[in-house]
Protein backbone atom coordinates (compact mmCIF):
# COMPACT_ATOMS: atom_id res chain seq x y z
CA UNK A 1 0.00 0.00 0.00
CA UNK A 2 1.33 3.39 -0.96
CA UNK A 3 0.65 6.78 0.52
CA UNK A 4 -0.44 8.88 -2.43
CA UNK A 5 -1.18 12.59 -2.57
CA UNK A 6 -4.93 11.93 -2.53
CA UNK A 7 -4.77 10.14 0.79
CA UNK A 8 -3.36 13.24 2.43
CA UNK A 9 -5.69 15.62 0.60
CA UNK A 10 -8.89 13.94 1.85
CA UNK A 11 -8.46 14.81 5.59
CA UNK A 12 -7.48 18.33 4.56
CA UNK A 13 -10.63 18.65 2.42
CA UNK A 14 -12.84 17.43 5.27
CA UNK A 15 -11.14 19.86 7.65
CA UNK A 16 -11.95 22.73 5.29
CA UNK A 17 -15.59 21.60 5.04
CA UNK A 18 -15.87 21.52 8.83
CA UNK A 19 -14.42 25.04 8.94
CA UNK A 20 -17.04 26.29 6.48
CA UNK A 21 -19.84 24.65 8.46
CA UNK A 22 -18.65 26.12 11.75
CA UNK A 23 -18.11 29.54 10.23
CA UNK A 24 -21.72 29.67 8.98
CA UNK A 25 -23.53 28.13 11.93
CA UNK A 26 -21.68 29.35 15.02
CA UNK A 27 -22.95 32.36 16.93
CA UNK A 28 -20.10 32.96 19.35
CA UNK A 29 -17.38 35.19 17.88
CA UNK A 30 -14.55 33.10 19.37
CA UNK A 31 -16.07 29.92 17.92
CA UNK A 32 -16.11 31.62 14.52
CA UNK A 33 -12.41 32.42 14.93
CA UNK A 34 -11.75 28.76 15.78
CA UNK A 35 -13.53 27.68 12.56
CA UNK A 36 -11.43 30.20 10.66
CA UNK A 37 -8.28 28.61 12.11
CA UNK A 38 -9.46 25.22 10.85
CA UNK A 39 -9.79 26.57 7.31
CA UNK A 40 -6.40 28.31 7.41
CA UNK A 41 -4.78 25.16 8.71
CA UNK A 42 -6.25 23.06 5.92
CA UNK A 43 -4.91 25.47 3.30
CA UNK A 44 -1.46 25.32 4.94
CA UNK A 45 -1.50 21.52 4.69
CA UNK A 46 -2.39 21.76 1.00
CA UNK A 47 0.52 24.12 0.28
CA UNK A 48 2.97 21.75 1.92
CA UNK A 49 1.54 18.64 0.26
CA UNK A 50 1.57 20.05 -3.27
CA UNK A 51 5.08 21.35 -2.78
CA UNK A 52 6.40 18.07 -1.41
CA UNK A 53 4.70 15.74 -3.88
CA UNK A 54 4.75 17.70 -7.14
CA UNK A 55 7.86 19.90 -6.77
CA UNK A 56 10.15 18.21 -4.25
CA UNK A 57 13.20 20.19 -5.33
CA UNK A 58 11.72 23.59 -4.48
CA UNK A 59 10.64 25.16 -1.21
CA UNK A 60 7.99 27.69 -2.27
CA UNK A 61 5.00 25.97 -0.63
CA UNK A 62 6.93 25.65 2.61
CA UNK A 63 7.67 29.37 2.69
CA UNK A 64 4.06 30.21 1.86
CA UNK A 65 3.00 28.10 4.84
CA UNK A 66 5.62 29.73 7.03
CA UNK A 67 4.35 33.23 6.17
CA UNK A 68 0.71 32.11 6.43
CA UNK A 69 1.33 30.85 9.97
CA UNK A 70 2.91 34.18 10.93
CA UNK A 71 0.07 36.21 9.45
CA UNK A 72 -2.55 33.94 11.04
CA UNK A 73 -0.94 34.47 14.45
CA UNK A 74 -1.01 38.26 14.04
CA UNK A 75 -4.58 38.24 12.75
CA UNK A 76 -5.84 36.03 15.58
CA UNK A 77 -4.20 38.19 18.23
CA UNK A 78 -5.82 41.35 16.85
CA UNK A 79 -9.23 39.70 16.39
CA UNK A 80 -9.25 38.38 19.94
CA UNK A 81 -8.27 41.82 21.25
CA UNK A 82 -11.22 43.31 19.35
CA UNK A 83 -13.56 40.59 20.65
CA UNK A 84 -12.50 41.20 24.26
CA UNK A 85 -13.01 44.93 23.77
CA UNK A 86 -16.50 44.30 22.35
CA UNK A 87 -17.23 42.12 25.37
CA UNK A 88 -16.10 44.90 27.69
CA UNK A 89 -18.65 47.26 26.11
CA UNK A 90 -21.58 45.00 25.17
CA UNK A 91 -21.16 42.26 27.84
CA UNK A 92 -21.52 39.42 25.36
CA UNK A 93 -19.87 38.05 22.22
CA UNK A 94 -22.97 36.76 20.45
CA UNK A 95 -23.05 38.02 16.86
CA UNK A 96 -26.86 38.10 16.84
CA UNK A 97 -26.98 40.47 19.78
CA UNK A 98 -24.23 42.85 18.70
CA UNK A 99 -25.94 44.86 15.99
CA UNK A 100 -24.98 48.42 16.77
CA UNK A 101 -21.79 49.77 15.29
CA UNK A 102 -21.99 52.94 17.34
CA UNK A 103 -22.60 52.97 21.06
CA UNK B 1 6.12 0.67 -0.88
CA UNK B 2 5.98 2.57 2.36
CA UNK B 3 7.05 1.17 5.69
CA UNK B 4 4.31 -0.26 7.90
CA UNK B 5 4.93 2.28 10.65
CA UNK B 6 4.45 5.15 8.22
CA UNK B 7 1.10 3.75 7.05
CA UNK B 8 -0.14 3.21 10.61
CA UNK B 9 0.93 6.75 11.51
CA UNK B 10 -0.90 8.07 8.45
CA UNK B 11 -4.16 6.36 9.43
CA UNK B 12 -3.91 7.59 13.02
CA UNK B 13 -3.32 11.16 11.81
CA UNK B 14 -6.07 11.05 9.17
CA UNK B 15 -8.68 9.66 11.54
CA UNK B 16 -7.65 12.12 14.26
CA UNK B 17 -7.95 15.06 11.85
CA UNK B 18 -11.37 14.01 10.56
CA UNK B 19 -12.88 13.15 13.97
CA UNK B 20 -11.50 16.13 15.85
CA UNK B 21 -12.35 18.69 13.18
CA UNK B 22 -15.95 17.47 13.13
CA UNK B 23 -16.03 17.62 16.94
CA UNK B 24 -14.52 21.12 16.90
CA UNK B 25 -17.48 22.55 15.01
CA UNK B 26 -20.24 20.43 16.56
CA UNK B 27 -19.50 20.50 20.29
CA UNK B 28 -21.64 22.83 22.36
CA UNK B 29 -18.97 23.85 24.86
CA UNK B 30 -16.52 26.31 23.44
CA UNK B 31 -13.58 25.38 25.69
CA UNK B 32 -13.86 21.80 24.44
CA UNK B 33 -13.96 23.15 20.92
CA UNK B 34 -10.60 24.86 21.54
CA UNK B 35 -9.18 21.64 22.98
CA UNK B 36 -10.23 19.64 19.92
CA UNK B 37 -8.64 22.33 17.75
CA UNK B 38 -5.39 21.69 19.64
CA UNK B 39 -5.52 18.01 18.65
CA UNK B 40 -6.14 18.94 15.01
CA UNK B 41 -3.12 21.25 15.08
CA UNK B 42 -0.91 18.53 16.56
CA UNK B 43 -2.03 16.09 13.86
CA UNK B 44 -1.15 18.72 11.25
CA UNK B 45 2.31 19.05 12.78
CA UNK B 46 2.74 15.28 12.46
CA UNK B 47 1.89 15.54 8.74
CA UNK B 48 4.61 18.19 8.38
CA UNK B 49 7.10 15.93 10.13
CA UNK B 50 6.11 13.06 7.85
CA UNK B 51 6.77 15.26 4.83
CA UNK B 52 10.35 15.87 6.09
CA UNK B 53 9.70 19.54 6.87
CA UNK B 54 10.92 19.42 10.46
CA UNK B 55 11.27 23.18 10.82
CA UNK B 56 7.68 23.72 9.70
CA UNK B 57 6.39 21.15 12.17
CA UNK B 58 8.30 22.86 14.97
CA UNK B 59 6.88 26.24 13.91
CA UNK B 60 3.38 24.76 13.80
CA UNK B 61 3.67 23.42 17.35
CA UNK B 62 5.35 26.53 18.74
CA UNK B 63 3.17 29.19 17.11
CA UNK B 64 -0.20 27.49 16.73
CA UNK B 65 -0.36 25.06 19.62
CA UNK B 66 1.77 27.16 21.94
CA UNK B 67 0.71 30.68 21.05
CA UNK B 68 -2.65 30.93 19.33
CA UNK B 69 -4.33 28.22 21.41
CA UNK B 70 -3.27 29.93 24.64
CA UNK B 71 -4.75 33.19 23.31
CA UNK B 72 -7.99 31.37 22.51
CA UNK B 73 -8.18 29.82 25.96
CA UNK B 74 -7.54 33.22 27.58
CA UNK B 75 -10.26 34.87 25.48
CA UNK B 76 -12.73 32.07 26.24
CA UNK B 77 -12.02 32.24 29.97
CA UNK B 78 -12.46 36.02 29.94
CA UNK B 79 -15.76 36.04 28.06
CA UNK B 80 -17.67 32.85 28.97
CA UNK B 81 -19.24 31.76 32.22
CA UNK B 82 -17.79 28.35 33.11
CA UNK B 83 -19.98 25.35 32.35
CA UNK B 84 -22.43 27.27 30.20
CA UNK B 85 -23.45 25.59 26.97
CA UNK B 86 -24.00 27.41 23.75
CA UNK B 87 -27.62 27.91 22.79
CA UNK B 88 -28.96 25.34 20.34
CA UNK B 89 -28.91 26.49 16.75
CA UNK B 90 -31.93 27.34 14.70
CA UNK B 91 -32.47 24.33 12.49
CA UNK B 92 -32.79 26.21 9.19
CA UNK B 93 -29.39 27.84 9.77
CA UNK B 94 -27.82 24.50 10.58
CA UNK B 95 -29.17 22.97 7.38
CA UNK B 96 -27.94 25.96 5.41
CA UNK B 97 -24.43 25.54 6.83
CA UNK B 98 -24.48 21.80 6.27
CA UNK B 99 -25.58 22.19 2.66
CA UNK B 100 -22.95 24.86 1.98
CA UNK B 101 -20.16 22.78 3.52
CA UNK B 102 -21.20 19.54 1.80
CA UNK B 103 -21.59 21.28 -1.57
CA UNK B 104 -18.12 22.78 -1.24
CA UNK B 105 -16.57 19.45 -0.26
CA UNK B 106 -18.39 17.67 -3.10
CA UNK B 107 -17.26 20.16 -5.75
CA UNK B 108 -13.64 20.14 -4.51
CA UNK B 109 -13.61 16.36 -4.20
CA UNK B 110 -15.00 15.90 -7.69
CA UNK B 111 -12.44 18.33 -9.06
CA UNK B 112 -9.63 16.47 -7.33
CA UNK B 113 -10.66 13.00 -8.36
CA UNK B 114 -11.38 13.90 -11.97
CA UNK B 115 -7.73 14.97 -12.32
CA UNK B 116 -6.58 11.58 -11.18
CA UNK B 117 -3.09 11.59 -12.65
CA UNK B 118 -1.25 13.94 -10.33
CA UNK B 119 -3.00 12.61 -7.24
CA UNK B 120 -1.38 9.19 -7.64
CA UNK B 121 2.14 10.60 -7.26
CA UNK B 122 4.31 9.04 -4.61
CA UNK B 123 6.73 10.63 -2.23
CA UNK B 124 10.08 10.91 -3.97
CA UNK B 125 13.30 10.54 -1.98
CA UNK B 126 14.01 12.49 1.18
CA UNK B 127 14.43 16.21 0.60
CA UNK B 128 17.12 18.07 2.45
CA UNK B 129 15.52 21.05 4.17
CA UNK B 130 17.98 22.15 6.80
CA UNK B 131 18.04 25.38 8.75
CA UNK B 132 20.99 26.80 6.80
CA UNK B 133 19.10 26.49 3.52
CA UNK B 134 15.92 28.03 4.99
CA UNK B 135 17.86 30.98 6.39
CA UNK B 136 19.62 31.62 3.10
CA UNK B 137 16.35 31.50 1.17
CA UNK B 138 14.65 33.84 3.65
CA UNK B 139 17.33 36.50 3.40
CA UNK B 140 18.33 36.31 -0.27
CA UNK B 141 17.25 38.60 -3.09
CA UNK B 142 17.79 36.00 -5.81
CA UNK B 143 15.12 34.48 -8.01
CA UNK B 144 13.72 32.24 -5.26
CA UNK B 145 14.62 34.56 -2.40
CA UNK B 146 12.09 35.72 0.15
CA UNK B 147 13.62 38.92 1.52
CA UNK B 148 10.71 41.17 0.48
CA UNK B 149 7.93 39.10 2.14
CA UNK B 150 10.21 38.69 5.15
CA UNK B 151 10.51 42.46 5.55
CA UNK B 152 6.82 42.99 4.75
CA UNK B 153 5.74 40.58 7.45
CA UNK B 154 7.99 42.33 9.96
CA UNK B 155 6.18 45.62 9.17
CA UNK B 156 2.86 43.76 9.49
CA UNK B 157 3.82 42.44 12.91
CA UNK B 158 4.83 45.94 14.00
CA UNK B 159 1.44 47.26 12.85
CA UNK B 160 -0.19 44.39 14.77
CA UNK B 161 1.67 45.31 17.97
CA UNK B 162 0.65 48.96 17.65
CA UNK B 163 -2.93 47.95 16.87
CA UNK B 164 -3.04 45.67 19.91
CA UNK B 165 -1.83 48.47 22.16
CA UNK B 166 -4.36 50.94 20.72
CA UNK B 167 -7.28 48.50 21.01
CA UNK B 168 -6.46 47.33 24.52
CA UNK B 169 -5.79 50.81 25.93
CA UNK B 170 -8.35 52.16 28.39
CA UNK B 171 -10.08 55.30 27.21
Amino acid sequence: MDLTLFMYLIPSLIMFGCGVYGFITRKNMIAIMISLELMLNSVDINFVLFNRYLFPGQMDGMFFTLFAIGIAAAETALALAIIINVFRIAKNVDINKITKLKF
Amino acid sequence: MESVGNIILYFIVAIAIIVFSVLTVTTRRILRSATYLLFVLFATAIIYFQMDYQFLGAVQIAVYAGGILVLFVFAIMLTQQPGKNAEPLASNKRWLGLIAALAGVAVCGYGLFSYADFGKRLLSGGVDVNMEKIGQFLLSTDKFGYLLPFEAISVLLLACIIGGVVIARRR
